[in-house]
């Protein structure tokens, strides 16, 4: 008979060391994959490193993919710290970007020190609303705002490609269902000339600094510690429990819709409706890979990025399919929760033996 | 083991318990206990809280499976068999019965159902439940303990649900019965009749093991006792050798007197409820026409059985039950729309019913939890941040003064025991002087000390000034601690000047008063 009992004293490095191992022994596993797919495993694991640190390019092509996933996992690690179950980081990814689309491409022009935040603003803003309507379903109906924003999150791209086939559509796009380029002021420069990377790495690195402090040392980090971990005792002791919701909602919220704005005025200049390689739904696999710590988040982004970067050289020098990134990250993701599960509670197998006198 | 010379007739032994010990990390929950139970008699196993009762009680039932010590029963002809340890099946096959302290029903399955539940092959094409109503139906009229088979078990009362429990446990032919807690949720005449009943059972060879907090049940129902602490068993005798003194040396370890109550100065009106009315909440009555003043200074009583509309009241107290009708007044002000927050700036102090649930955050730390109702006061926050040491100065002031126990102000509180948390609470709660104390079951689940010391510090702030609202289901609480008692009945409170436990006992059970 297998029993399972909590432990007593978890030590504090074994929680923080679960991801770390975690995420190894994914890449480890990832061989058995490998060998099905008959690919020479030393070489594959050479291909994937050599694609994320083979060169100056490769590293920073590593960090500009980084980039959004640092701003959907602290969107869904801030809102995860309270409850609140945002799944709507994809929607609200979409609706950041399009917002800056809508004042970057012309409607106003200026200094980049005017259009940069401009842009950064309204996305973050457009972003937060989406993740406000849910919750404010959940605040006054009790709706499950894990279904409300996982649903919201089609009518938006659906909504997003509506806009791309109208008022949005680039009509020097040659028919193609894209917007107009962001103006040039709006754009967020480059780090390195000749490199991909640009500013919206520095600002998710600063974000997630800011998060982290936040939640550590303000009033209103402790109001989102105490709700998320006892919402009746937070609303016994005073605590705005609904408050805290809505704000927390629009926070979120309006960090999925800076990525957005990242991908689209950082990187891509304008928007389509394959803007997105998913970052929203990796951003809650960053976000438990951190343990839904900011500053984890930074380096679980880094891992996360990597993986896919490296699958991808690798899948391009010997040919096998770049899903294996997906397949790593799932991975890891599974080995942090059993891992979790194994760093909290004892296994015990009781032996089956009766013995009568 | 029992010396014979301390029983006149020494009656066939049916389980032994030796040597049982059980450890949670470098915690001794159960230190070699050795525990004999015979046929026809009921042992009351008596103890502080953490002193190890439910946990050898556990063992004995296969929930835990013991580090040593081995549990051995002994059938009609004295043949003795050793249980294997952690299988609750085979304590249910030994004819052990347990009845919980928190009731294990099925809410919405009907009583027969209840009690039929896990004795069907899961797969049987038949059920055959004539034979089981016959059977059930002679062990009602045995044992004098009556249920309405038919009925769900969501329509029974508290008491009727607790003759299901125990029904249920001698419907698998119980022999040995583990009581734990049985009264706690009872009125005195309910406990009484269930006292009677299993008297009657006990008398036909039934053996009782009957775990309870209150000393005056186990002296006028039990025939042995046995005291535990801290893991050990500290002493055993014979309930007719026994007095209250001697039982409380054996469970504290020391004397111990408990608080002696001085009565009360009542000054000016505290708190004013003018005809409230409100919603039911959380399962319990909804209030009804509730009218209530409550004095600086003195100690107002509400007993009751519990569902009866307390939660509703504690609730309206604190700020989280909006009444529909009528007002609430604090310190001459109507308070007219009640948040937890308005009460607490309005003065009121809340110690909540559930420590747990509402009275901490347990994944934060001790400091954090003794300032999460003052989070707005500068002596807390500057600027919306955290003022990290001076909450960590109010953290180590507080622990000192009020005693809490713990790994320390940084860890989270979850690691405190309960009477420390409680101690947390109180501490959180008195430190702002409040005018107005609503202490809602204030010593529930806490032994001796820890309850005598919530005790101490309500009559200190009484004594200071404060009016002081005492909920309480143990009419003893409420007997020695209230300068005024209440009693609380479908959703209405009652005044009754008497001290009387029968009178207030029938109150509670919504009896005309005589």
């Amino acid at each position: 008979m297998m029993q399972i009992t909590p432990k007593e004293n978890q030590s504090q490095w074994v929680s923080s060391g679960i991801p770390i191992i975690a995420a190894v022994l994914a890449l480890l596993l990832a061989a058995i994959p490998l060998a099905f797919a008959g690919a020479p495993i030393l070489e594959a694991y050479g291909h994937m490193i050599k694609g994320v640190f083979g060169s100056l390019f490769n590293f920073t092509e590593m960090l500009t993919r980084a980039t959004p996933l640092i701003f959907t996992g602290l969107a869904a690690a801030i809102a995860f710290r309270a409850k609140l179950w945002n799944i709507g980081g994809e929607g609200q990814f979409y609706l950041g970007a399009m917002a800056a689309v809508w004042v970057g491409t012309g409607m106003i022009d200026g200094p980049p020190a005017l259009m940069i935040p401009l842009v950064l603003f309204v996305g973050a803003f457009a972003g937060g609303l989406g993740m406000l309507g849910p919750a404010i379903l959940k605040t006054r109906f009790g709706a499950d705002e894990v279904v409300t924003s996982l649903l919201l999150n089609f009518i938006i791209l659906i909504f997003v490609q509506m806009m791309l086939e109208g008022p949005l559509k680039d009509p020097m796009g040659l028919g193609w269902p894209q917007s107009e380029p962001i103006v040039d002021n709006a754009v967020l420069p480059q780090l390195i000339t000749r490199m991909r990377l640009h500013a919206g790495f520095v600002l998710a690195i600063g974000t997630a600094i800011i998060a982290y402090i936040i939640l550590a040392m303000t009033v209103w980090g402790f109001k989102i510690r105490a709700v998320g971990e006892n919402a009746a005792a937070a609303k016994h002791a005073g605590i705005g429990v609904n408050r805290t919701y809505l704000a927390v909602a629009m926070a979120s919220g309006a960090l999925a819709g800076m990525a957005g704005v990242s991908e689209v005025a950082g990187l891509k200049g304008y928007l389509t409706a394959d803007l997105s390689a998913g970052f929203g739904y990796t951003g809650i696999v960053v976000a438990m890979l951190a343990g839904l710590s900011p500053l984890g988040v930074i380096l679980a982004s880094l891992y996360v990025a990597s993986v896919f970067v490296g699958a991808d050289s690798m899948s391009r020098a010997i040919g096998v399919s770049s899903f294996i990134a997906d397949l790593i990250v799932s991975m890891s993701l599974i080995c942090v929760l059993l891992g979790g599960f194994f760093a909290r509670f004892n296994l015990t197998f009781a032996k089956k033996q009766v013995d009568t006198k | 083991m029992l010396s014979p010379s301390t029983t006149k007739v020494e009656k066939p032994l049916i389980l032994s318990l030796r040597g049982m010990t059980k450890h949670f990390g470098p915690v001794i929950a159960a230190d070699a206990i050795d525990l004999d139970l015979q046929r026809g008699e009921v042992l009351a196993l008596l103890g502080e809280n953490g002193a190890g009762k439910t946990t050898l009680m556990n063992m004995l039932f296969g929930q835990y499976t013991p580090d040593a010590g081995s549990v051995h029963v002994f059938n009609e002809d004295g043949q003795e068999t050793v249980l294997p340890s952690g299988q609750p099946q085979a304590a249910i096959d030994a004819r052990i019965g347990m009845v919980h302290q928190h009731f294990t029903l099925a809410e919405n399955l009907s009583v027969l159902d209840n009690i039929l539940l896990g004795t069907e092959a899961l797969l049987s094409a038949r059920r055959n439940r004539k034979s089981a109503r016959q059977k059930l139906s002679k062990l009602m009229h045995d044992s004098g303990l009556t249920a309405p088979l038919d009925t769900r078990v969501r329509d029974l009362t508290v008491g009727e649900r607790q003759r299901v429990e125990i029904l249920k446990a001698l419907y698998r032919d119980a022999r040995i019965l583990v009581l734990d807690e049985p009264t706690a949720v009872l009125t005195p005449q309910e406990a009484d009749m269930m006292f009677a009943s299993i008297r009657a059972m006990v008398d036909d060879g039934l053996s009782v093991i009957f775990i309870s907090h209150k000393l005056h049940e186990v002296l006028a129902f039990s025939d042995r006792i046995a005291v535990l602490r801290h893991g050990c068993k500290t002493g055993e005798m014979n309930t007719k050798d026994a007095d209250t003194s001697s039982i409380i040396r054996m469970m504290v370890g020391a004397d111990h007197e408990a608080p002696t109550r001085v009565h009360g100065i009542p000054k000016q009106p505290i708190l004013n409820l003018a005809n409230v009315n409100t919603k039911p909440s959380k399962g319990g009555q909804g209030l009804q026409d509730v009218n209530l003043t409550v004095h600086a200074g003195e100690i107002v009583g509400v007993a009751g059985v519990s569902g009866n509309g307390q939660s509703a009241f504690a609730g309206l107290i604190s700020g989280l039950v909006q009444p529909t009708t009528g007002h609430v007044s604090v310190n001459d002000q109507v308070i007219q729309k009640l948040t937890p927050k308005v009460m607490l700036n309005a003065g009121v102090g809340r110690i909540p019913e559930d420590r747990h649930h509402d009275g901490i955050v347990s994944n934060m730390s001790v400091a954090e939890n003794l300032v999460i109702e003052r989070l707005d006061k500068p002596d807390v926050q500057q600027n919306g941040f955290l003022r990290k040491a001076s909450i960590a100065d109010n953290a180590r002031n507080l622990t000192q003064n009020y005693d809490v126990r713990g790994p320390g102000i940084n860890a989270r509180s979850a690691l405190l025991s309960g009477g420390n948390i409680q101690k947390l609470i109180l501490a959180r709660v008195l430190e702002t002087n409040p005018d107005l104390i609503l202490a809602n079951q204030p010593t529930r689940g806490l032994d001796f000390k820890a309850a005598s010391d919530v005790s101490l510090r309500l009559f200190e702030a009484r004594d200071r000034g404060a009016g002081v609202i005492l909920i309480s289901e143990d009419l003893d609480e409420v007997l020695s601690l209230a300068d005024r008692i209440l009693v609380m009945h479908d959703g209405q409170l009652t005044e009754t000047d008497s001290r009387d436990r029968t009178v207030i006992g029938l109150a509670m059970a919504g009896g005309e008063q005589q």
